[in-house]
């Protein structure tokens, strides 16, 4: 349908074990995502276009002179505990730099830190996961892409697009409903979103505190109250869930 | 005729299966990698418990040879070999395996010689029926 004509998201992960590195290329391809997997965080800063200098001062990177970037890269998904750069390391620098920052960065972690939690996500991670990562981890994805997508659109072109997508009256506060997933809930009004396959389709505010549950289970939600983005297309709207205003 | 056998197969796989859950020797991880399998990939699981075993071995190579040593001392580097094969134990859902090499890292934690040459004796043991359970299951398959 709309399919064809949507531009596939592009994830780049960064893992040293070569395991995880075939488990998450695996998991985001069944996702429908390209996927590009390195094994170091030095080797993604160099695919993402930046260069660190080590003779002159290795804390100013540039932009690599022969790097094309001809593949926009959507999200990282980065392993933490790596030999050199860890994965909090790469997320500081993405989150530094200029022409990076806007890149959603995930961290995975096969241990249950607390400190190490909110230390990434105060550093501006989107969300951290427990390895092993599931597919059920990866829907939480789409909308941080999605956002990155549309950093560019005024507000203005935005707030018009939810008017054509809001298919009931909205309050001041709305909440965005994924097809597969549920999300944080910002307002009280949950609007009916058309949701064939899942169970947990029906919004309820205890069952969307249930899911909310279930989705801290194994990572975090940066923060609850920001929200998530409008979603938008240049295609048609896939969705009939509502978009929020931030 | 050809189905019958087909079927007595899959039964044979899905009991070894059961079993291995069962003994705790596989977990839901297992089972997550087998729904990751498909006509797209249809040798991933096979790919992926293949290079677990070639950097298994090596693990366990360089485990006993830092153990060996006359003058063994490193159990900062046997607890970064094996925080490797606790993350890659766990990517396959090879429970047990993965539960004695967090016994073996304790060991390591406390400087303990003899705890860690146990661990590493019974890690051994743990990985060789693993990879002998691993292969009925693919035989079948």
């Amino acid at each position: 349908m709309g399919m064809a004509a949507e531009s596939q998201f592009h994830v780049l992960a960064v893992d040293d074990s070569l395991i995880d590195r075939k488990l998450i290329e695996r998991l985001l391809r069944t996702s429908s995502y390209q996927v590009t997997t390195v094994d170091s965080g030095s080797k993604a800063l160099e695919f993402l276009g930046l260069c660190e200098n080590d003779e002159s001062n290795p804390s100013t990177p540039y932009v690599c002179p022969n790097n094309h970037q001809e593949v926009e890269v959507n999200l990282v998904i980065t392993d933490y505990c790596m030999p050199g750069m860890t994965g909090y390391d790469l997320l500081k620098k993405i989150k530094e730099s200029s022409s990076l920052r806007n890149i959603p960065v995930v961290i995975m972690s096969s241990e249950n830190v607390p400190s190490r939690i909110n230390r990434c996500l105060e550093e501006g991670a989107e969300e951290f996961f427990l390895k092993p990562v599931r597919l059920s981890d990866l829907n939480k994805l789409k909308p941080h892409m999605k956002k990155t997508k549309l950093k560019d659109q005024k507000q203005g072109t935005v707030e018009k697009l939810e008017d054509l997508e809001v298919q009931q009256q909205q309050p001041q506060q709305q909440i965005i409903i994924q097809n597969e997933q549920q999300q944080a809930p910002k307002s009280r009004d949950l609007l009916q979103p058309e949701s064939e396959s899942h169970p947990h389709a029906q919004p309820t505010i205890e069952q969307q505190q249930q899911s909310l549950q279930q989705a801290n289970n194994n990572s975090k939600r940066k923060t609850m109250e920001q929200g998530l983005s409008p979603e938008t297309d240049r295609t048609r709207p896939r969705y009939s869930g509502i978009a929020t205003v931030v | 005729m050809l189905g019958l056998g087909a079927d007595l197969l899959w039964a044979d796989m899905n009991r070894l299966l059961a079993f291995l859950f069962h003994q705790g020797v596989l977990d839901e991880q297992f089972l997550q990698l087998q729904q990751l399998q498909d006509e797209t990939s249809p040798n991933f699981v096979s790919e992926v418990v293949n290079i677990y075993f070639h950097e298994s071995e090596k693990l366990l190579r360089n485990l006993r040879a830092l153990l060996m040593e006359k003058e063994f001392s490193d159990y900062k580097k046997m607890g970064i070999h094996l925080n490797q094969f606790v993350g890659s134990s766990s990517s396959i859902g090879a429970k047990r395996v993965r539960n004695v090499c967090v016994a073996f890292r304790a060991a390591t934690e406390q400087n303990n010689r003899a705890g860690c040459l146990r661990a590493l004796e019974m890690l051994e043991h743990e990985y060789c029926y693993l990879k002998n359970k691993l292969h009925e299951l693919f035989q079948v398959k």
